[in-house]
């Protein structure tokens, strides 16, 4: 017989390392978020127009017709406006790479100068909104702009707008580090499922506050802490359900288990 | 033997059917610890608790200087959180060490010996059962409580009178009104202005372009005071322009909308959360917490979920000036079923 026993084959403080190593890896995992934000700050030449459709017939024209007039693959674009193009193209949405459920956000296809030119040949097709003036797109008030973000767009955008499931595969996206002018787009043109908050239902200036909010909330994060995608009671549960719950069976275990 | 006879002695109080049962191995032999047979052991294990102990008051003296190293500033919520933070964190470690320490005293230092307690019958045994009923006998004597029968039956009255108030003061819970008619009706009346929530400007039929979805409540809301709340929990509207190629409108509503601008309940017919995830080229309506979708092109059919009704339409109309306005109250109850509603 051995002069010291082993009977137990762990460690007894094994059960705190490894609830500690968990703790610590869960958080780190949540700390990777990225998002990607293009410049936008350019005036589009009217001489731009003919490169403009040039770019078009070879880009967009399979989908949306030489004319923009639409095809079974894709809706015209006869009205759509110079803000749509700056959206759709601008946020990588367009061109699509493939039918799905809705056109997702990807890497930029375009530089500035040919989203711009394109943005001025569509323009030229029929009135539609166009870019809005750069004072409608900073400043603003945060707490008046959350407001009306918690009436008109948490229900979909969720509340700290971290996104969240729509029907048959669709979702709406984060609104994470958006470029102000494709948040203000978006609300102008209702992209895609997406309805319209045109301008005389959310005015300029509240468009402008609801950046602002949005804005305050990419650099100020969430004060109560780790705030777990903001996803609400799915990721917080199951945290709490890994995390505490089993930090709580490791220590009964412990509690109960015979010393060596 | 004597292990039947043990069998048949159980039989009228216990419900476990014991035969073919494993015997009793009896105990695992005594279990000797590590820190009992090694002396070395013994003293590391002391060490290592007393650190815990002083690691324990360490981290309390630790939380108190932090508090005061990372004061909260008032209207900086950051600091409030970086505070709470460190100091929780401190206190709830230096209980934890202190915890493990107490803990780990018990299960290595701690005298190790093993005991067993047997469990005895419920049961009681005769004289404890005679001794209980000689109780009771003495104390009836005693109170004259079988005797005296007027007493007793007086007493009884009183204390059955006794909660007879409790009657009428938790009738005083419900509401006051009746609240199948709160339920029923809502602030809408013919001729309300449809008004933009939450700044209360009134909406123009020609503001709405197609594909838009508008958050509505009715223009005088605000003059409920005190029943805010609950009236723009019934009154919630979401007005949406389609292209009126697009809605499929049965003969008695083809009144109730204006040029594809429809008006349905925010309030779902299931449990009455706000329905208002709302696709512009599916013409669904996504209610967020249970799924249900509504077509709102099919006079919001249900097409999907647990709610059991179509979302009640409000009949819209403009007025001289332009604005859209009610043509009446919900022709029916809005949000989920109650026991009173088809009544």
């Amino acid at each position: 017989m051995a002069t010291y026993p082993r009977r137990g084959r762990r460690h007894p403080l094994a059960a705190i390392a490894l609830l500690l190593i968990g703790l610590f890896a869960s958080g780190g995992a949540y700390a990777l978020f990225t998002g990607t934000a293009t410049a936008a700050d350019t005036v589009p030449p009217a001489a731009q127009v003919e490169n403009g459709k040039a770019l078009f017939a070879a880009n967009c024209a399979s989908c949306h017709g030489l004319s923009a007039e639409g095809t079974a693959a894709g809706p015209s674009l006869v009205g759509v406006g110079a803000l749509a193009v700056e959206f759709q193209v601008g946020t990588g949405r367009m061109p699509m790479a493939g039918s799905g459920p809705q056109a997702e956000k990807k890497p930029v296809q375009f530089a500035q100068d040919e989203i711009d030119a394109m943005a001025a040949w569509v323009a030229t097709l029929a009135p539609g909104p166009g870019l809005p003036d750069n004072r409608f797109l900073s400043g603003g008030n945060e707490s008046n702009g959350a407001e009306l973000f918690r009436v008109n767009c948490a229900m979909c955008h969720n509340v700290a707008g971290a996104g969240g499931a729509l029907t048959e595969g669709k979702f709406a996206p984060n609104l994470h580090d958006i470029d102000p002018v494709h948040i203000y787009a978006a609300m102008v043109t209702g992209p895609q499922n997406m309805p319209v908050f045109s301008d005389m239902n959310i005015t300029p200036e509240e468009k402008r506050d609801i950046i602002a909010y949005l804005k305050w909330m990419d650099e100020n994060g969430s004060v109560g802490g780790l705030d777990l995608g903001a996803l609400g009671p799915v990721s917080e549960g199951l945290f709490v359900w890994i995390f505490a719950l089993g930090g709580l069976v490791a220590i009964t275990i412990w509690l109960t288990a015979k010393s060596n | 033997m004597a292990e039947s006879g043990k069998k048949v002695a159980l039989k009228g109080s216990s419900a476990v059917e014991r035969s073919g049962r494993i015997d009793n191995p009896g105990f695992e032999p005594a279990h000797q610890r590590v820190h009992d047979v090694n002396p070395d052991k013994a003293a590391s294990a002391e060490r290592g608790i007393s650190l815990l102990f002083l690691l324990s008051g360490l981290l309390s003296v630790t939380a108190f200087v932090l508090y005061f190293l990372f004061p909260i500033v008032p209207g900086d919520l950051w600091t409030v959180r970086i505070s709470t933070l460190l100091v929780g964190v401190a206190i709830a470690a230096s209980l934890l060490t202190l915890g493990v320490g107490v803990v780990h005293w018990a299960k290595t230092l701690m005298h190790g010996h093993e005991l067993v307690e047997e469990r005895h019958e419920t049961r009681g045994d005769e004289p404890t059962r005679a001794r209980a009923v000689e109780i009771f006998q003495e104390a009836n004597a005693e109170s004259g409580w079988t005797r005296r029968r007027l007493l007793r039956n007086s007493l009884i009255t009183a204390l059955v009178a006794f909660p007879v108030p409790a009657i009428a003061l938790f009738r005083d819970l419900a509401p006051a009104a009746d609240p199948v008619e709160a339920l029923k009706h809502t602030i809408w009346r013919a001729g309300t202005r449809l008004a933009r929530d939450p700044s209360g400007t009134p909406i123009k039929a020609s503001e709405i372009t197609i594909g838009s979805a508008v958050h509505v409540i009715p223009e005088n809301l605000d003059t409920y005071e005190e029943t805010f709340l609950n009236e723009k929990a019934k009154a919630a509207v979401l007005l949406m322009r389609l292209d009126p190629a697009d809605l499929n409108i049965s003969e008695e509503r083809k009144d109730w909308s204006y040029d594809g601008i429809v008006a349905y309940s925010k309030i779902c017919t299931h449990v009455g959360c706000p329905v208002a995830l709302y696709e512009q080229q599916t013409h669904h309506l996504l209610c967020p917490c249970h799924q249900s979708q509504f077509d709102v092109s099919n006079e919001c059919a249900v097409i999907f979920g647990p709610a059991a009704r179509p979302l009640p339409q409000l009949p819209i109309s403009v007025d001289a000036e332009g604005y859209l306005v009610a043509q009446s109250d919900f022709l029916e109850p809005v949000g989920p079923s109650f026991w009173e509603r088809n009544q």
